[in-house]
């Protein structure tokens, strides 16, 4: 198993998000985490970067535990995260947002070259600012940034929040090249129809616990539905 | 034309300010840092090239090769050891409170260690050798270096932070910190450096001050005023706006002498507050994007 999710409890202060809830994923997979706003996918997807300040349980990278590990130390192994909102860095030029993306020199296939072949929109736009960009494009940003590391695991919470359906595709069109290019996907996701398109396994999240999870052609809407808002099946 | 005199010899003394004013632009440009010991640093670096020069005759210059280096060590440590502790939770008060205790502390140590004597630093003919422009205008060489390597430093300073790997880690950590954590960036490592390299040019700025003036362990405090003014007036986060902000507040306050002797620094504060109100945001400083 590449990354190990072993009883993970998480806090925001006195409030408890996550739940005693168990994830693995296997090297080449692509994994997607759904569930409902507030169900505690983007706080288990920060637990893996390490972005929880408060938290319970293992997390294990390659068969070693991250416990305590900062975030940037974890990118060091591998772990990029493309956040929630994008958060490209509004003083860098496009080129030099993914530049920064490889600030730690980690050898790979991806380079700035490859970015713009794999994300064509952003070519000629590389000397602007990257907050002077749209929705998608700033998307598209995010995940080159987060290539350029060269990741063995790929975070991406919630891609295609606030973007027209036709971007969307377009930058789910791009996963499969990812994934062949080495990264391991862990996905975040509301478009429960996007997510089990993309991805291999899935994981539903109800109220910080895992409520379903099995892969994604074995999942029947019945069961999603149900895990989705908390009915038991009879 | 005695003005046209006082404008160069504002310039030149703007070079001294914009040297103090550098690394207390800096400091606030990527992690947002008042530090208000800045102007006994300066004057720990002046004391610590007194010592060399005490110890070993050399000329105070050369002591740049030391003291900077030093300087640099001191405020990596002090970065990583202590105000980094502080930057904590983005409340902005404990980093002003823990480095004006610094400013205190640093002071007293001073006063114990060199007493309360006026003390200067002898760079030898460099400091009256002038250069004869006319018969009313004149201008020091040693001035003229200060201000040449001011621009130099901050010259320096902005390449960095617009073409290196590092300046790109300083400003992505000032953009979000937690971004930047995310791409790799250990964030008090770029903060340490940041300070490292603010003390470096504080340490020139100090050294150069104590060639041009004498000095006693309590004047750090007026050599911060100095450089906040220089920093605002400019512009918070502009690099070249700190190198104008300096030069118009040695203009300003050698305008103000002329007029009468005890208006020089006056003129220099009311400069300041004019900027402040009617152009809050600096004479180079952009407003920044949401």
């Amino acid at each position: 198993m590449l990354l190990q999710v072993e009883r993970v409890a998480g806090f925001y202060g006195d409030f408890q998000a996550l739940f005693d809830v168990s994830v693995q994923v296997a090297e080449g997979e692509t994994v997607a985490i759904i569930g409902a706003n507030g169900a505690g996918k983007s706080t288990l997807l920060k637990t893996v970067a390490g972005l929880m300040a408060r938290t319970t349980g293992t997390v294990a990278f390659d068969g070693r535990p991250l416990d305590g590990m900062p975030t940037h130390r974890r990118l060091g192994l591998g772990i990029a995260m493309v956040p929630e909102g994008r958060r490209i860095f509004p003083s860098l030029t496009v080129e030099e947002n993914l530049l920064v993306g490889a600030h730690r020199l980690r050898p790979g296939p991806w380079s700035v070259r490859r970015v713009l072949e794999l994300f064509p929109a952003l070519a000629d736009k590389r000397g602007r600012p990257g907050s002077r960009l749209s929705g998608g494009e700033q998307q598209m940003l995010a995940i080159g940034r987060a290539l350029m590391a060269n990741p063995r695991l790929l975070l991406l919470d919630e891609v295609s929040l606030g973007l027209a359906p036709v971007v969307v595709r377009r930058i789910y069109e791009t996963l499969p090249e990812v994934v062949g290019n080495g990264a391991t996907v862990v996905l975040v996701e509301q478009d429960i129809g996007q997510a089990l398109r993309a991805a291999d396994r899935a994981y539903c999240l109800l109220e910080g616990r895992v409520a379903l999870h099995g892969p994604s052609g074995g999942l029947t809407r019945q069961q999603i539905t149900d895990a989705y808002f908390g009915m038991r099946s009879a | 034309m005695t003005w046209v005199n006082d404008v160069v010899q504002g310039l030149l003394l703007g070079g001294l300010y914009a040297l103090f004013a550098t690394g207390l632009s800096l400091m606030f440009g990527v992690m947002r840092l008042v530090n208000l010991a800045h102007g006994d640093l300066s004057i720990v670096a002046a004391f610590v090239a007194l010592a060399i020069v005490d110890a070993v005759p050399v000329n105070p210059l050369w002591t740049v090769l030391v003291v900077v280096p030093l300087m640099f060590g001191v405020g990596y440590l002090l970065q990583r050891g202590m105000l980094n502790f502080t930057l904590r939770g983005g409340d902005p008060l404990p980093p002003v409170l823990v480095t004006f205790g610094l400013s205190i502390i640093l002071q007293n140590l001073l006063l114990e260690v060199f007493s309360a004597d006026s003390q200067g630093l002898d760079a030898g003919r460099i400091e009256d050798a002038s250069i004869r422009i006319s018969d009313r205008l004149a201008v020091g060489w040693f001035p003229l270096l200060t201000l040449v390597v001011g621009i130099a430093v901050l010259a320096g300073l902005q390449l960095v932070i617009s073409r290196t790997r590092l300046g790109r880690a300083f400003r992505a950590t000032s953009d979000d910190q937690e971004t930047a954590n995310l791409v790799g960036i250990d964030d008090r490592n770029v903060y340490a450096v940041a300070t490292g390299i603010a003390l470096a040019t504080v340490a020139i700025a100090g050294i150069f001050l104590g060639i041009r003036t004498t000095f006693t362990p309590s004047v750090g405090p007026t050599r911060l005023i100095f450089a906040f003014e220089a920093v605002v007036i400019g512009g918070l986060g502009s690099i070249w706006g700190t190198l104008v902000g300096g030069l118009v507040l040695g203009v300003a306050q050698t305008l103000g002498a002329q007029v009468s002797p005890g208006w020089g620094v006056l003129a220099g504060h009311l400069v300041f507050l004019a900027v402040l109100a009617f152009r809050p945001t600096g004479l180079l400083g952009r407003t920044v994007p949401a």
